[in-house]
Parts: structure tokens; C-alpha cells; sequence
């Protein structure tokens, strides 16, 4: 195939390693993908066209110089508006950092450029990752390739977008509560949120902290486990970073191509989120329920476990995440960087300044949150609030564990429903929160988890995916059962999921025919 | 804001019994600051000594400096306080401008260090002991300069803000409440925090200097009416930065509450500023228990957990404790109580102790460092230790004792070791200092002079000893001073008898 767009990261990798193509070009061809479907899809809040060909030639130019580069030298990345580039502008989707381009990089990206990949910009995503949809980022939505009309997931739908629109092969997402599977589930692609402390989140604007995790986003297992690869590992200036000997997630997705890799795998499926439940779709229920008959075909044995106290993981996700993002967005304060606005009428003091810039610069999903979190910690109600809800976090763990002393890995749909359209689910809030009931238990419980692709929802042919997870620090068995997994999909189906999307072509007509940007 | 009305201290103390309390914030001394690689330094221009993390830049994240950790773990042995197995940040939320991430990183309900004592003596020799709640590691705030006409931050026209402070490493000392302290109370607050200063010195963990804020002390002060056991309502008078202050501080408390309190009013709980220059105390901020931090866990740090091995390890290496030093010290010197509080006050502890060590007597070594290197020292704006070695302050005595010296060409000597003319020996060589010890030449002076005053030299000859004087005052005088004077008394009577 001659488009460079639709090979994956690794194949890419091999051509450029080969000096088949130049990394020029391969940049090149994404920057005019982009320039041609983003107008509609609009995954990206910035794009650095020159950048990006000047940072590719460079590459180029050391490769031509015999130099030994990278796995990834020269493959183009699209990264999340949440981490902190020093060349490009980085607001977390709010307008209250609107053009606020930092002083330093985010350590992921810091390790991005060392590897020679080319940032090709930042993406969209819900502001302050407050969203399961993108709707609510400051800068508009953004777009589900497979239909436009409806929404890409998120809080990470601009990253998950970006891969699926063949716009990048890779994306760095962030994910707390979902934000990088429930958008992969939604759009096709693979996404993984690494096991939390496996990838450093210095530079990552934080949400929160305790449950915030950088990870891939892919169209690929292997892609992912070669990006994981990248960017993960210790780093001393984030405190929660885990000291601990990785071992390559490239690897281990490897390992998942060989036969019988699944023979004899212990699959646990968690009752709980097993797509029985209220608000789950028919069809995510149908793939996921052949998904493990696939499973068991190819030699897995599956096995039934209870994670009883998941049912409240939901509620005590949204104390914990709020009373920690009421705290870490007490900087955005105007006084050292950012939006700043000053009162209307009356006096002009710091603190009317700092009140009428956070009016100002918050959309209302990021006050609300704000507003819950401070509730939680006041005095008098913390421990009804967030110590009640760090015990739940404490009983998903012993679920947790004595769910793994049964499976080596767990599996349920990784949303439970299929793309809403935009605006469906905008003003309910409650029914927002639950489209990441699957994936909330991951990150209370600091677990990795990978989210794949399994097929298209009979009643409405978008995509649906599946998550698996693993025990923390297991995050390379994800790699192998996920890549296992996508081979024997990819079999039946004859080629990956997402050839199956819609081409965009006709909006790429349509848009220069209108002389759209 | 007018003057408040004051009660008689002693009258105060009859109608009331004063209850005490102590917050004592000390700098550490660590190259870095708390959370971050950023120098931990004065001086810098204003902002340099940032970076994102304390200047609270989206994304950034702290790391604990261990060195701060090992500072607070060997302050809180020396308090006598148990170090926790396990202890933890939170985060004290409040909106204010000097705090870059609008929350204080500060430990809250588990802090490194809890529950110690310390006893501190008064100058009536009475010894007091003060229970120490806990010490804990946070972080200081930064630097809010007001501008416009008034200098506060009512009237400012517009604020800077430097953010080199912010996030320097700090340990919070709090005192359980002092009861039974009486009239002495002012005194114990400065004998306590003294105590603390001292400690810390010794420990070296700060640079201890109160007048640039190393320590910083907080009083409490409340009133209980005598024959009631209801505690009174508190203020909490902030940044008393001195010693001197301190004791004046807890005593104005006492005296304007006892005041108010005996007139049938109420003591509003509240923060109070104190004033140096009027030696007064002004209302602050109103505080309530209600105050609502909403402190949490620190979600960006793990739990500081230090091994039993490293708390033994740095239980080892504890100096001696300051007031067991000053009894060992007083004892072995012989000095009495005031001698030995001379020295002390003058922080002037570890140069005695090096002189003595150097084999000068405890006495001279003493006289030398309280009398004349600390006038000099107090003329050049310059502290008593910085001028001179104790090896040079031996070799001096050494010199006067010897009779090579008179104290007076001593002083001239110290003089020029001062200036860096060298050592005691070298400046005697070079400046020709040395005392005449030939008695020849004393004689002739002698004789001469007594032939120039005959009529002093027959009132010798009758017994007026004391006429003497005249002629020992003309000989020393001839010989530039470089003479012994009682050696001089003792050729001049010896001639006159002949
Ligand atoms: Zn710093």
C-alpha cells in the first residue's frame, strides 16, 4: 500500500529503518492527512506543521549519517493536550491556559524526543480531562471517524481519533478514570493504561493524581507495546513512579504471535461488568460474549469471578476524583501564568482577580467537579465522603487480588456502549459518568488495562471493544494475551478493524471543494 | 488603632493564671528546598531559584529532599520525640498568592515527630519542662512585597511576588500547652525558644538566625481566672522574632487580657501581629477552630518511612545536648553562674571550649573572648569568632602568662592577629612588642627616675609604699610600656631601699 497513513507504527518503523521511505515523508503524508480530514474530525488543537519536517529531517539526516537510532526513530505521534510540550501550546482543553505554552517537557515527552519520534501536535480532549466524550472540551468537539456525528470517547477522543483517522499511528493519551480505553473501545484502536507508577506523570497537568496514568494510543498491540516502551520506566522527579526492573512490552506483544499463546491462560470474567447490567448495549454484549468464546476455541480456560465491590467503584470515583482535581486546579489562579481576568466592577484584589478569572476560564462540567470535591473534603463531611471513599478503593482492591488469585487475566467490554451522538448524553451528567463503569476499576485499584477492538455492534455498526487487566506490574501480559487476541480477530475478519472505517474521503473532497481550512 | 489598656503585671498574675503554647517554624539548612532541586539560597535575584514544581506550574510534582527528612528526624531525637514509622503529607488548601499551588504541602495528622520534652532553666535557676506535640516537615511560602503608599497589603497599589522561599524546607514545632509557668511565663517563652535556637545550632540543621527569620516563633497566650479550670480563649501572636521580643510579646498578651477580661469583656480567638517598635500586639486575622483547611493525604507523595536502623543510625550522631553542655562546661571552667552566662550569652560556648582545648586557662580564655575580641568585635559590626582562631587566643594568653606580654601590649597584638599580620609570635616579632625582661635596663630607668623625683623616693624611703606609683608610671613610660609593671614596682622599691 502506497499511503504511508495506513501502516502501522511498527511497519512504518521497519520501512524507515530500511530507508524504504524518509521520515520527511512519512511526516509529510500525515501532515496532509490531517490538513485534509481534521477539519472535519477535528482531532487536534494544534498542529506543528514546520516543526514536525524539521524534526523529521533531522532524524533522516542522522540515519543517513549511519547513526543507530531508535525503534521508533522517525514515526510521527500525536500527543494529548494534558502533557506539557515546550514548543507547542498545552491547555488541557480550557480556556483558562488557551495559548499557554510551557516552559519544560512532560518527562513522556521529554522521552519521545529522545527516541526521535515526531511530535505532529497536541489533541483535543474534555477539559482537564473532565469528560467522557470531548464535548467538553473549551475548543469544540471532536468527531468519531466512523461517524461524525457522534462522539469519539474521552476524555481522550482527539488521541483515539487521531489514530483511527489514520491522522497519526500513534497518540500519547491520559487516562484516569477511563480516558484512553473507553475512547479506543468507541473508535477502534487500541489504548492502554499502564499499571499506575509505571509511566512518570511529571508534566502531565494533573486531574487526579492518584488515579492519573499516561499511556499508548494505537491501532496496534504491538504499537502500543512499542510506545509503552518509550515512554515508561522511573523517573525520579515523580514520587509515585515505580522503581522496577520493565520488561519490554514490545516483547511480550511478540510473544502473543506465537502459537498456543493463549493455551491454558487462566481468563477471569468479572460478573460485575460482563455487559449483563443495566445501561450495557446489546450488541457490546455480543461481541464481548464471542470474544470469549474465541478465547476459549484457542485454548483459554475462562472462569467466572465475582468483584462485588465494583458496584460502588462508580460512586467513589466521583468523590476521589473531584476533592483531588478541586486541589490541583487551586493554581489556576492567573498570578503566574494563564488566562487572567479582572472583576467587572469594584475592587481589583488578588482575590476577586483569582475568582473572576476562574469564572471566567472554567467550563461549567470543570466548576461542577470543583464544587463536588470541595464539598467532599470540608470538615464534617470527609469522612463521610472521601474516607468512605478511599475504603471502597481499598475493598476494590481485595477484589481485585482475589479476583487474580483465580485468573491471570480479567476481561469485560471496555465500554458499555457503543459512540453516542453528540450531544445525547451532554446534559446528563449522571449517565456521563457511567459510560466508564467498566473501566473506573482499574485506577482505583492502580491496575493496568488494555482496550482492543472486537467487532462492530450489529444494531448500529460502530465499533466495540473489549478490556482486559491484568495484576499491577503485569502490565507485558496484557501485551501478549491482547496481541494474541487481535491476531485471531484479525483472522476471522481478514484485516484490522479499522480498515473497515470510513474512508473520510468524501469529507477530504468536500472540504476542498469549500476551501475549508 | 489605639493603645489597649494594659493591667499591672503583678496584679495580672493574682486575678489570672497565663497558659502558654508554642509554634516555632525553623529553616532548614538544606542545599535544596523541600520539594524540588531548586537552590535553597537567599540573595538571588527575585525568582531565579524556581522551577515548575514550586512555582506551582501545571504538571509539576514534588520530591521529599532526604536531606531535609534526616534534619527532621535528628531534630525530632533531639526534642526526645518518637519518630514515626510511617509518616505523611497532606495538603492545607487555601487560596492565597504566596503559596504558588494554592495549597501548602505540610504534614498534618501524622507527623515525623511526635511527642518529646524539654527542660529549660531560668535565671532563678528554676527548670521548667515543656512537652513538645510533634515536629513536622512542610513547606515555606513565598515572598509578597505590597506596593503603594501604605507598605500593607490594604491600600497597595499592586504586589510582587518572589517564589525563592517558597517550598524552602521548614519544621514546625508545637508545644503542648505550658501550664504552671506563673509570672515566669514571659520568661519561659524566651527560654524556651532560646532552648530551641540552641538546638537547632548545634545540630546544625539551620543557620539558626533569628533576625533573618530561621526562627520564627508563634505565641499563644490565654488566661485562666484563678479557682476556675475553663481554659481562657487564646490569641495566637504570630511572627515574634527575637528572644527579647518573645518574653515582651507573652507579657503584653497577659497584661492587655487581663485587662480586658477584668473590665467583663471577651477575648476574641484570633492571629495578632506584633509590633517591635511600639512593643505592642495588633488584631489579625479572626481565627476559629472552623478554620477549613481541607487538609488531605498528598496524592503526589508516598509515605515517608524511615528504617529503625537510619533513626539509630542518626540517634549517633546527636551532639550533646545543649543545657547538659553548658552544666558539663560550667563545672569543668569553675566560672560562677554569672561568668558562665557571659559566655553563653555571647555565644561564646565553642570558642572558650577550643581555646581551653588549645591549653589556654578557662579564665583567660574567658576574659579574652568576652572582654576585649568582643568589644572589637562589636565595633566592626563582626561576630567574636570570625576574628580570631582559639589557637591564636592561646598562643596570646600563653605569651602574657609567660611574662612576654603585658596586657596591654596583648591587646596590641591581638590587634594586628586581627588585621592578619599573622600569629601572636609573628606580630610581636614584627611590630617589636615584646616586654623588657632585662633588668638592667629597668634600673637604669629606675634609678634614673628616682634621682628626677627625690622627694617621691624619701616618701618611699618613709614608708609611703603607694608614692611609688609616680616613679613606676615614669619608668613604663620610658620603656614604651614594653615593660612588666609589677617586676618594674618591685625594682623600684628594692632601689629606694638602698
Ligand atoms: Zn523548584
Amino acid at each position: 500500500m502506497d499511503d504511508l497513513t495506513r501502516l502501522t507504527a511498527a511497519d512504518l518503523a521497519q520501512k524507515l529503518s530500511a530507508s524504504e521511505v524518509s521520515s520527511e515523508e512519512a511526516t509529510r503524508a500525515h501532515l496532509e492527512r490531517i490538513a485534509s480530514v481534521d477539519p472535519d474530525v477535528h482531532a487536534f488543537l494544534h498542529v506543528a506543521s514546520e516543526r514536525a519536517i524539521e524534526t523529521a529531517k533531522a532524524v533522516d539526516a542522522r540515519r543517513a549519517s549511519g547513526e543507530t537510532l531508535g525503534p521508533l526513530a522517525g514515526v510521527p505521534v500525536a500527543i494529548k493536550d494534558v502533557l506539557c510540550t515546550q514548543d507547542m501550546p498545552s491547555t488541557s482543553g480550557s480556556k483558562i491556559l488557551e495559548g499557554w505554552v510551557p516552559p519544560y517537557d512532560a518527562t513522556v515527552v521529554r522521552k519521545l524526543r529522545e527516541a526521535e519520534l515526531i511530535p505532529l501536535g497536541k489533541t483535543n480532549m474534555d477539559e482537564f480531562a473532565m469528560g467522557s466524550s470531548t464535548e467538553h472540551s473549551a475548543f469544540g468537539p471532536t468527531h468519531n471517524p466512523w461517524d461524525l456525528e457522534r462522539i469519539p470517547g474521552g476524555s481522550g477522543g482527539g488521541s483515539a481519533a487521531a489514530v483511527a483517522a489514520f491522522e497519526a499511528p500513534l497518540a500519547l493519551g491520559s487516562d484516569t478514570g477511563g480516558s484512553i480505553r473507553q475512547p479506543a473501545a468507541v473508535t477502534g484502536s487500541v489504548g492502554v493504561k499502564p499499571t499506575y507508577g509505571g509511566v512518570s506523570r511529571y508534566g502531565a497537568i494533573a486531574l487526579a493524581s492518584s488515579l492519573d496514568q499516561v499511556g499508548p494510543v494505537t491501532r496496534s498491540v504491538l504499537d502500543a507495546g512499542l510506545l509503552h516502551d518509550v515512554i515508561g520506566g522511573h523517573d525520579p522527579r515523580d514520587s509515585t513512579s515505580i522503581d522496577h526492573e520493565w520488561p519490554s512490552m514490545a516483547d511480550a506483544a511478540r510473544a502473543g504471535l506465537r502459537d498456543n499463546a493463549l493455551k491454558g491462560l487462566r481468563v477471569g470474567v468479572v460478573k460485575e461488568i460482563a455487559g449483563d447490567g443495566e445501561g450495557f448495549q446489546a450488541g457490546v454484549k455480543q461481541r464481548f460474549d464471542e470474544t470469549v468464546r474465541l478465547l476459549t476455541a484457542a485454548g483459554a480456560e475462562v472462569v467466572e469471578v465475582s468483584a462485588p465491590s465494583f458496584e460502588y467503584a462508580v460512586a467513589a470515583y466521583y468523590l476521589i476524583l473531584p476533592a483531588e482535581a478541586s486541589s490541583n486546579l487551586a493554581r489556576f489562579d492567573s498570578v503566574r501564568f494563564g488566562m487572567r481576568v479582572n472583576p467587572v466592577s469594584g475592587p481589583v484584589t488578588s482575590e476577586r482577580v483569582m475568582a473572576a478569572t476562574r469564572d471566567a476560564g472554567f467550563g461549567a462540567e470543570v466548576k461542577r467537579r470543583i464544587i463536588l470535591g470541595t464539598y467532599a473534603l470540608s470538615a464534617g463531611y470527609y469522612d463521610a465522603y472521601y474516607g468512605s471513599a478511599q475504603k471502597v478503593r481499598t475493598l476494590i482492591q481485595r477484589d481485585f487480588a482475589a479476583a487474580f488469585e483465580q485468573a491471570d487475566v480479567l476481561i469485560s467490554p471496555a465500554a458499555p456502549t457503543t459512540a453516542f451522538k453528540i450531544g445525547e448524553k451532554v446534559n446528563d451528567p449522571l449517565a456521563m459518568y457511567l459510560n466508564d463503569i467498566t473501566t473506573i476499576p482499574a485506577n482505583l485499584a492502580g491496575v493496568p488495562g488494555l482496550a482492543l477492538p472486537v467487532g462492530l455492534a450489529p444494531e448500529d455498526g460502530l465499533p466495540v471493544g473489549v478490556q482486559l487487566m491484568a495484576p499491577a506490574h503485569e502490565d507485558a501480559r496484557l501485551y501478549t494475551v491482547g496481541a494474541a487476541l487481535e491476531q485471531l480477530l484479525e483472522a476471522g475478519w481478514g484485516h484490522p478493524l479499522l480498515q473497515s472505517a470510513p474512508s473520510l474521503a468524501q469529507s477530504e473532497m468536500f472540504a476542498s471543494e469549500e476551501g475549508a481550512v | 488603632m489605639a493603645k489597649a489598656e494594659l493591667m499591672d503585671y503583678e496584679r495580672a498574675i493574682e486575678l489570672f493564671e497565663p497558659v502558654l503554647g508554642f509554634e516555632v517554624h525553623v529553616e532548614l539548612n538544606t542545599k535544596t528546598k523541600m520539594f524540588c532541586g531548586c537552590a535553597n539560597e537567599f540573595g538571588s535575584g527575585a525568582n531565579t531559584n524556581t522551577c515548575p514544581t514550586c512555582l506551582g506550574l501545571p504538571g509539576g510534582l514534588p520530591q521529599v529532599n532526604h536531606q531535609a527528612v534526616e534534619s527532621s528526624i535528628r531534630l525530632g531525637l533531639a526534642l526526645g520525640c518518637g519518630i514515626a514509622e510511617s509518616s505523611r503529607f497532606a495538603r492545607k488548601n487555601y487560596f492565597y498568592p504566596d503559596t504558588s499551588k494554592n495549597f501548602q504541602t505540610s504534614q498534618y495528622d501524622e507527623p515525623i515527630a511526635h511527642d518529646g520534652e524539654v527542660t529549660v532553666e531560668l535565671e532563678s535557676g528554676r527548670r521548667v519542662t515543656v512537652l513538645i506535640e510533634r515536629a513536622h516537615m512542610e513547606e515555606d511560602a513565598g515572598k509578597l512585597t505590597h506596593l503603594g503608599t501604605t507598605g500593607r497589603i490594604q491600600g497597595a497599589e499592586y504586589s510582587l511576588v518572589d517564589y525563592n522561599r517558597g517550598g524552602v524546607p521548614l519544621v514546625e514545632i508545637v508545644t503542648r500547652m505550658i501550664e504552671g509557668a506563673e509570672a515566669d511565663a514571659p520568661e519561659v517563652g524566651k527560654a524556651y525558644v532560646a532552648h530551641i535556637r540552641e538546638l537547632v545550632k548545634a545540630l546544625g540543621v539551620s543557620n539558626a538566625r533569628m533576625e533573618e527569620g530561621n526562627v520564627r516563633c508563634d505565641a499563644n497566650v490565654s488566661l485562666r481566672p484563678r479557682g476556675s479550670n475553663v481554659l481562657g480563649t487564646r490569641t495566637e501572636t504570630k511572627n515574634v522574632n527575637s528572644l527579647r521580643s518573645v518574653e515582651r510579646a507573652v507579657r503584653y498578651e497577659i497584661q492587655r487580657q487581663a485587662a480586658i477580661l477584668d473590665a467583663g469583656g471577651t477575648i476574641t480567638q484570633e492571629t495578632r501581629h506584633w509590633h517591635e517598635d511600639t512593643g505592642t500586639t495588633s488584631a489579625g486575622r479572626p481565627k476559629s477552630d472552623a478554620d477549613d483547611y481541607r487538609y488531605f493525604p498528598e496524592p503526589d507523595l508516598v509515605p515517608v518511612a524511615p528504617s529503625r536502623e537510619w533513626v539509630e543510625e542518626l540517634r549517633a550522631t546527636l551532639p550533646e545536648p545543649p543545657a547538659e553542655r553548658r552544666a558539663r562546661l560550667r563545672e569543668a571552667w569553675g566560672f560562677t553562674a554569672l561568668e558562665f552566662q557571659d559566655v553563653a550569652n555571647g555565644d561564646l560556648l565553642d570558642a572558650v571550649e577550643a581555646t581551653v582545648a588549645e591549653g589556654a586557662s578557662p579564665a583567660a580564655a574567658r576574659k579574652w573572648w568576652t572582654g576585649e575580641i568582643s568589644r572589637v568585635a562589636n565595633a566592626r559590626g563582626a561576630t567574636a569568632g570570625e576574628l580570631v582562631s582559639p589557637k591564636h587566643v592561646s598562643e596570646l594568653v600563653a605569651l602574657v602568662e609567660n611574662g612576654d606580654l603585658t596586657d596591654r601590649l596583648a591587646r596590641q597584638v591581638l590587634e594586628g592577629v586581627i588585621d592578619g599580620e599573622g600569629s601572636p609570635s609573628q606580630v610581636v616579632e614584627a611590630r617589636g612588642l615584646k616586654v623588657v625582661s632585662d633588668d638592667g635596663a629597668l634600673i637604669a630607668a629606675i634609678d634614673e627616675a628616682l634621682a628626677a623625683q627625690p622627694d617621691v623616693l624619701q616618701k618611699i624611703r618613709d614608708g609611703k609604699v603607694q608614692a611609688a606609683g609616680a616613679v613606676i608610671g615614669a619608668v613604663m613610660k620610658a620603656m614604651r610600656g614594653q615593660a612588666d609593671a609589677a617586676r618594674v614596682r618591685e625594682l623600684v622599691l628594692e632601689r629606694a631601699a638602698q
